[in-house]
């Protein structure tokens, strides 16, 4: 979700005839819902789908505080200015947790940056959309924040245990996110005509790229098949989205806004909403690059980067300097 | 206007627009540990903005609140210091603007724990934490990168140079400041103008910084209302939807 | 000697021992160029603001490890300590699920 269609490296699921001892003995850990910890034996595409889910998941993290940065300066108010800088700093930390996470895989924080640089990496499709109005504040805390707890929550429980703990302190500080978009949408919503006009202009923008952040559907898929065995994808796409889906809809409805969906429609025998078909081809393309922000988010990380480059050598070179002094003395 | 009400919104717009500035750089620092510490800095900053604009609201009684203040004021009656107008510029520009404001940021705020306003006190006492921790850090900073590298020494230097002459201002004192003096509700401007000078020279000592000379030149006017054009370009975005839907609530 | 090989910053793995509680607890990791830097970055990180904490920071390349087979945990589960405390919103009661 934050991490779509992470790629595992096989073809098919390990079967115990498959596995020698310890990969079994691996298995059954896993099995009997104990966690795996940094220093302990893990198959390689295990630690390799790991690094891949985990290191998407912080570069979606800081790669998200972009769209909302891009409105923190123009925040309406002091209070929701302050608000907001907030979560953009929650979200800068949950990018950090995430990497320290990753990195306790055996692999360093630059690496991974520069994969995400190099575009080798990807992050969320979500924040390839561009935020072009305060309201748009409003629809990401209330349907991506609130999507991405829906993902977040079970990965608490997820098999290793420097991720499951990252997640745990993520998601005690992703409630705020998602309440205070809602917060945002309901203060709109009530307001001037204008301002619920743009409360349903930013809902129609950012409905079906919300729904698009769980992934296509994976009940084919070997690779969500393999990570479910692994227990670090907890629940498939298809039943993530129908949660988000379901919880969100009387939301909506309590704000008076039209989801943009003629096709959806609550099912009394299954007690679940039905929606219409989502557009996977404009899933690929922003996964491809082609979404309407791609270019841009990923030029101002990379600027970032660069223009950083004599700051961060600089502290290295002011370190070394003092503790030869340190050794010397 | 009241001198008070006038010195009050001097402090909130001062850290108003310091933390408008570190806003624009959400996402874009160095290093991800420091765009955590530049928006831990920005939202130290608006809160303090909010505690000062609170005051001033109330002691003026006209019926304006913070957002009043904030939003619907233009350029000519903010009274924020020119220093915090400059622009981010590179890193090196960011922390040195940084460092010259929270070291007379902290000597001041200090000061105001012991002023006869008994309201202003408790901000001060409230916010002297943060102002010391911001101080500690952007001295670190300006050491590590004037002690650094060959490149960053020489960027941090230029930095320190641009800015000095927007250093000053705030050691200028007119009818308002002797107003606040005279009262013993804020410290006087040779005492603060000492601890600056002494602090910025331990840290640029150690920084291998050389200091501007003391009898430069000083741009001011700030205080006064007689800014930069940046503030008009930073205003604008700022206010702009307060502006542009005038009878909304967000 | 500690000159770096590349120019990466270091990690540092974080204790924090919070103002009531009686021991640190490791929270994670981050990087910095030296010490005072991490303590600092520990601070904006994992602290959020929060006074009266106790910091220590350790170069995780000095950490030395039991082996995974010895019994007993090395790292305590992630408190549940809230480090920020957000305005709640109240939100209306006919809202579920927020």
């Amino acid at each position: 979700m934050y991490a779509q269609q992470v790629e595992t490296g096989l073809s098919t699921v390990r079967t115990t005839a498959d596995m020698a001892d310890d990969e079994r003995a691996f298995q059954a850990r896993i099995d009997a819902g104990v966690r795996i910890e940094a220093k302990d034996w893990m198959p390689d595409a295990y630690r390799k789908t790991l690094i891949r889910q985990i290191s998407q998941h912080a570069h979606s993290e800081i790669v998200g505080q972009l769209p909302e940065g891009n409105w923190v300066t123009r925040a309406p108010t002091l209070k929701r200015k302050s608000i907001l800088l907030a979560k953009i700093q929650d979200e800068a930390g949950h990018g950090l947790y995430l990497y320290s996470a990753a990195e306790t895989l055996g692999v360093t924080r630059d690496e991974l940056l520069a994969a995400l640089h190099s575009g080798k990496a990807k992050y969320s499709s979500i924040f390839n959309y561009p935020t072009l109005s305060w309201a748009d504040m409003g629809a990401i805390g209330w349907l991506v924040d609130g999507s991405a707890i829906i993902n977040q929550i079970p990965l608490c429980r997820c098999s290793y245990g420097p991720y499951a703990r990252a997640m745990v302190r993520v998601c005690k500080e992703e409630s705020f996110h998602a309440r205070q978009g809602y917060d945002i949408m309901l203060s709109l919503a009530r307001g001037t005509p204008e301002q619920k006009a743009m409360a349903q202009d930013a809902l129609n923008r950012w409905w079906w790229p919300s729904l698009m952040m769980f992934g296509p559907s994976d009940a084919e898929s070997v690779n969500s098949a393999q990570s479910a065995q692994w227990r670090i994808k907890l629940f498939s796409n298809d039943e993530l989205r129908q949660r988000m889906v379901d919880q969100t809809v009387p939301q909506a409805e309590f704000l008076g806004l039209t989801i943009p969906d003629p096709d959806l429609r609550f099912n009394a025998k299954t007690g679940h909403y039905e929606f219409g078909a989502i557009d996977w081809t404009e899933f690929q393309n922003v996964l491809k690059g082609n979404g309407p922000c791609n270019r841009e988010r990923l030029r101002t990380r990379v600027d970032a980067w660069e223009e950083g480059a004599w700051f961060r050598e600089a502290l290295v070179a002011h370190a070394d300097k003092h503790a030869a002094v340190k050794e010397v003395a | 206007m009241d001198p008070k009400v006038n010195y009050l919104l001097r402090l909130g717009d001062n850290a108003l627009i310091l933390s408008q500035q570190l806003c624009r750089l959400c996402g874009k620092g160095p290093a991800l540990e420091e765009d955590m510490a530049l928006s831990n800095v920005a939202l130290d900053l608006l809160g303090q903005t909010r505690l000062w604009y609170e005051y001033a609201a109330e002691l003026e009684g006209a019926g304006r609140d913070e957002d009043r203040l904030a939003y619907h004021r233009d350029a000519h009656d903010f009274k924020n210091c020119l220093l915090l107008e400059q622009p981010n510029g590179n890193y090196a520009d960011t922390m040195m603007r940084q460092f010259y404001f929270d070291t007379w940021h902290y000597f001041l705020i200090a000061g105001l724990t012991h002023s006869s306003d008994a309201r202003i006190a408790a901000i001060a006492e409230k916010s002297l934490k943060e102002v010391t921790y911001h101080l500690r850090r952007s001295g670190d900073l300006v050491v590590r990168m004037g002690d650094g590298t060959a490149i960053s020494h020489a960027k941090t230097q230029a930095a320190a140079d641009a800015l000095w002459m927007y250093s000053g201002e705030v050691f200028t004192y007119d009818a308002v400041d002797h107003a606040m003096v005279d009262a013993g509700i804020a410290p006087r401007a040779d005492e603060l103008c000492t601890q600056w000078l002494a602090h910025v020279a331990e840290i640029f000592a150690e920084a291998t910084l050389a200091m501007p000379p003391k009898d430069a030149w000083m741009q001011s006017g700030g205080k006064q209302g007689r800014h930069t054009e940046h503030l008009g370009i930073i205003l604008a975005e700022m206010q702009f939807l307060q502006r542009a839907y005038p009878n909304a609530q967000w | 000697m500690s000159t770096q090989l590349s120019k990466e910053w270091p990690l540092w793995e974080v204790f924090i021992r919070s103002q009531h509680g009686l021991a640190h607890k490791h929270v994670g990791s981050l990087h910095a160029p030296d010490a005072e830097m991490a303590v600092n970055n520990a601070r904006d990180v994992y602290t959020r603001r929060n006074e009266g904490v106790s910091i220590w920071v350790v170069r995780a390349a000095d950490i030395v490890a039991s082996s995974p087979s010895d019994k007993g945990a090395l790292f305590e589960p992630a408190n549940s300590k809230v480090y920020r405390h957000p305005t709640f919103f109240p939100m209306p009661e006919e809202v579920k699920n927020l």
